[in-house]
């Protein structure tokens, strides 16, 4: 077949796995027809011999366009501990209003746990961790992470005072070596409370415009189809789940209540992000270990509520008879069932930030899901007549 | 049009009126590109950026360099295409040139048929259509003015070769959301890190809707001699920072040009005052339209784009996807009002949500 006397010293044509792996298609999808005459063409030495088969190009080599951002589970974790401590913290708000000291104190351990634990993450995946007191050189609103850092840190002064008066309360008062300041600090419990708690919401939110606001495919159509809802509800999950099972069932209702709402807001607002975002841009969503991610937080988001349902509507009902019989099996069975579904609740919330997360970055990796997207909104906006925004020009 | 065009808000919305210098910035024109690599090499060596990888050949004809990235700030990219996409790319100019824009000449079949190069040692059946005749040849080899550059107009074969860059958008998404202000805009409306500020969050590297600003988190590098044995450690200057072209912000602070278009042979790399590059490229493409060749297109000479027009402007001769190019960037801070007030929002409905679950809560 060839005529070269030179074609003995090239390498041996590789079968289909190759050629399918650099034209970079997907199953399914309609392959280029034809396309072997290239191996042939100037075998016989008449012209130049291209190197690389004829490829359909829509993309360089089937290379990303945007960047991933260097974010490892760090980010994730702390995506769902910001939402967690946000959420905490305003039911340690509500729990001192409404006098539920057990809930109170679980809460406020828990932001101020989760605050600490979050805030290090963030640390930790800085490319030079010792430079993390520069983010507070400046506050630019144009940048979600300036105005994050400074929001986690307002957050964190108000968890802090709450968490210390909590941690001297269980103590007894004794142990913590606070002296005359002990008077001041437990005066200021209300202010401390009602600070972190201005700050607690954004905490929850924000993150969801520090992935809208990027280049990342899937994040940014997420942002701006909802994704902040998405992020309240998971939170709001996460802080209920966490306080059931952490506080008693009897003061627990409102820490139900709330991982209930979030439950429900998070189904409702994950489907109609779902529903406005381009399907290329969700495909990194249901496809891989991301998408496996978000259809288990789904799974354990329906088995918690259900449990905290079952949970709420237990307690309501047997909130006498649990008063007043000496039987401790109903009780206990009602705490494991409140511990287990609020796990499976905030389990529930960690999946969603991670599958999230990891969407995005897995929808950096083909180009595709950056090409296809910006084509159409493009197409679309020729189409209604719009042709002097783009970035490519006839002359 | 190139110039009622800067008079655009994006100029206003930039804050650049007070600016002590014009703005700066690249025209690369691919058409006259010849892949040398001596702008990649230039550039590594006057910024003194690390080696990428392992001396891996990548597949990708002429291109192991990859793309753009942390140690790499020119990346020329290599891409080779037959008549078919050609004729793609042609087909897909035309239709660029006639939205809503006077339409040009169009090639004549004429003029395609009337030049079998006999003069080439080749076959009349390869078709060879030189648009320009005689531009292989120039009857006095030292009149280089008269020589037409335009790329040989081969039918069934051509090769793509472009130097990418750092686009320094009019808009730079990294400038926005770069939480600690170690990147700035210099006084040539170029966007510049500054190493000893960055504290390597990652929050440009997906705020650039070109992937070019890159964290440096790999210093080692294998030499072909060392391959085999452990990494061998290199010093690697700002370690763990943001790293992206400064379009040589020293050089230019001396007066000079930035070392990649200093070194281009063939001035495909233009540098200069943006108004000029950007009335440079108009002429180019409409030089290039009126020898037919549809192809040719401006990227990023339109400031009304999303990201407001670039400092690099680029002359590309098929869809900016083919050379790795975003087909329609946007800078993602243009959503940020949405973005906040969906937020602000949301925000307000937990709080409303955790009132609900307190008052709606039983007392037990």
């Amino acid at each position: 077949m060839s005529r070269s006397e030179f074609d003995s010293y090239r390498p041996p044509e590789l079968a289909e796995g190759r050629r399918k792996r650099r034209r970079g298609d997907r199953d399914g999808r309609p392959g280029k027809g034809g396309g072997r005459g290239w191996q042939n063409r100037g075998a016989d030495g008449g012209r130049e011999m291209p190197m690389v088969e004829d490829v359909e190009f829509s993309s360089y080599y089937g290379r990303s366009i945007v960047k991933a951002p260097p974010w490892g589970h760090e980010i994730s974790l702390y995506l769902f501990l910001g939402g967690l401590a946000g959420g905490s913290t305003l039911l340690g708000l509500g729990a001192q209003l409404t006098e539920r000291p057990g809930l109170r104190s679980a809460t406020r351990l828990t932001a101020i746990t989760a605050t600490g634990v979050g805030g290090a993450a963030l640390v930790a995946d800085l490319g030079r961790p010792e430079r993390f007191l520069n983010m507070m050189r400046t506050v630019k609103v144009t940048s979600p992470m300036s105005l994050g850092t400074w929001i986690l840190s307002g957050f964190g002064v108000g968890a802090g005072v709450t968490a210390a008066i909590e941690v001297d309360r269980l103590t007894g008062e004794k142990l913590l070596p606070l002296g005359p300041l002990r008077r001041p600090l437990h005066a200021m419990e209300t202010l401390a409370a009602v600070e972190s708690a201005v700050f607690a919401t954004p905490l929850a939110a924000y993150t969801a415009v520090l992935l809208g606001a990027t280049a990342v495919p899937t994040w940014n159509a997420a942002g701006r189809n909802g994704l902040p809802y998405v992020f309240v509800s998971s939170a709001s999950m996460a802080a209920g789940g966490a306080a059931m099972a952490l506080a008693p069932v009897r003061e627990t209702g409102p820490a139900r209540l709330l991982a209930l709402a979030g439950a429900a807001g998070d189904l409702v607002a994950m489907q109609g992000m779902r529903k406005r975002m381009h399907p290329v841009e969700v495909e990194p969503m249901d496809e891989g270990e991301p998408g496996e991610k978000l259809h288990r937080s789904e799974k354990l988001l329906i088995a918690g509520a259900v449990g905290a349902a079952a949970v709420e509507v237990g307690a309501r009902f047997l909130s006498r008879k649990l008063r007043e019989s000496k039987s401790t099996k109903t009780r206990t069975i009602l705490r494991a069932v409140s511990a287990v579904s609020g796990v499976a609740l905030a389990a529930a919330s960690a999946y969603t930030r991670f599958g999230m997360l990891e969407a995005g970055i897995e929808s950096t990796k083909d180009p595709r899901h950056v090409v296809e997207p910006q084509r159409a909104r493009l197409a679309e906006r020729r189409a209604r007549g719009i042709v002097d925004d783009s970035i490519t020009t006839g002359r | 049009m190139t110039t009622s065009t800067f008079g655009h808000d994006a100029i206003a919305d930039g804050h650049w009126d007070h600016s002590a210098h014009g703005r700066k910035g690249f025209f690369t024109d691919t058409s006259i590109c010849i892949g040398c690599k001596a702008c990649e090499v230039a550039c590594k060596e006057w910024n003194r950026n690390p080696q990428d990888g392992t001396y891996e050949l990548l597949g990708s004809s002429y291109d192991n360099t990859g793309s753009l990235g942390a140690n790499t700030w020119r990346h020329v990219a290599f891409i080779e295409q037959d008549s078919e996409r050609i004729e793609k790319a042609r087909e897909s100019g035309r239709k660029l040139v006639s939205l809503g824009m006077p339409s040009i000449r169009p090639r004549t079949d004429e003029t395609a048929a009337a030049q079998p190069v006999s003069t080439l040692p080749s076959s009349p059946e390869m078709n060879i259509d030189l648009l320009a005749p005689g531009a292989l040849q120039p009857s006095d080899p030292e009149d280089f003015a008269g020589l037409d550059t335009a790329p040989p107009d081969t039918a069934d074969f051509r090769w793509l070769m472009s130097s990418d860059v750092c686009k320094h958008c009019t808009h730079a998404g990294c400038l926005d959301v770069c939480p600690t202000g170690a990147l700035f805009r210099t006084e040539f409306d170029t966007v510049v890190v500054q190493n000893d500020v960055c504290n390597g969050c990652g929050t440009c590297v997906a705020g650039c809707p070109f992937g070019v600003i890159e964290r440096r988190d790999d210093g080692t590098i294998n030499t072909p001699t060392d391959r085999g044995r452990s990494a061998t450690e290199m010093d690697v200057p700002d370690k763990g920072t943001a790293n992206k072209c400064t379009l040589c912000y020293d050089r230019l602070v001396e007066g000079q040009t930035p070392a990649c278009a200093q070194t281009c042979p063939t001035t495909s790399i233009k540098f200069g005052d943006h108004e000029d590059m950007v009335a440079q490229a108009h002429e180019r493409v409409a030089e290039l339209h009126a020898k037919g060749l549809t192809e040719a297109r401006l990227y990023g000479a339109n400031p009304n784009d999303g990201v407001g027009g670039i400092g690099s402007v680029f002359l590309i001769l098929d869809e900016p996807e083919v050379y790795g190019l975003p087909p329609d960037p946007r800078v993602a801070t243009k959503d940020l009002p949405h973005m906040y007030a969906t937020a602000g929002m949301a925000a307000l409905g937990m709080v409303v949500a955790a009132g609900l679950a307190f008052f709606g809560s039983h007392r037990s």
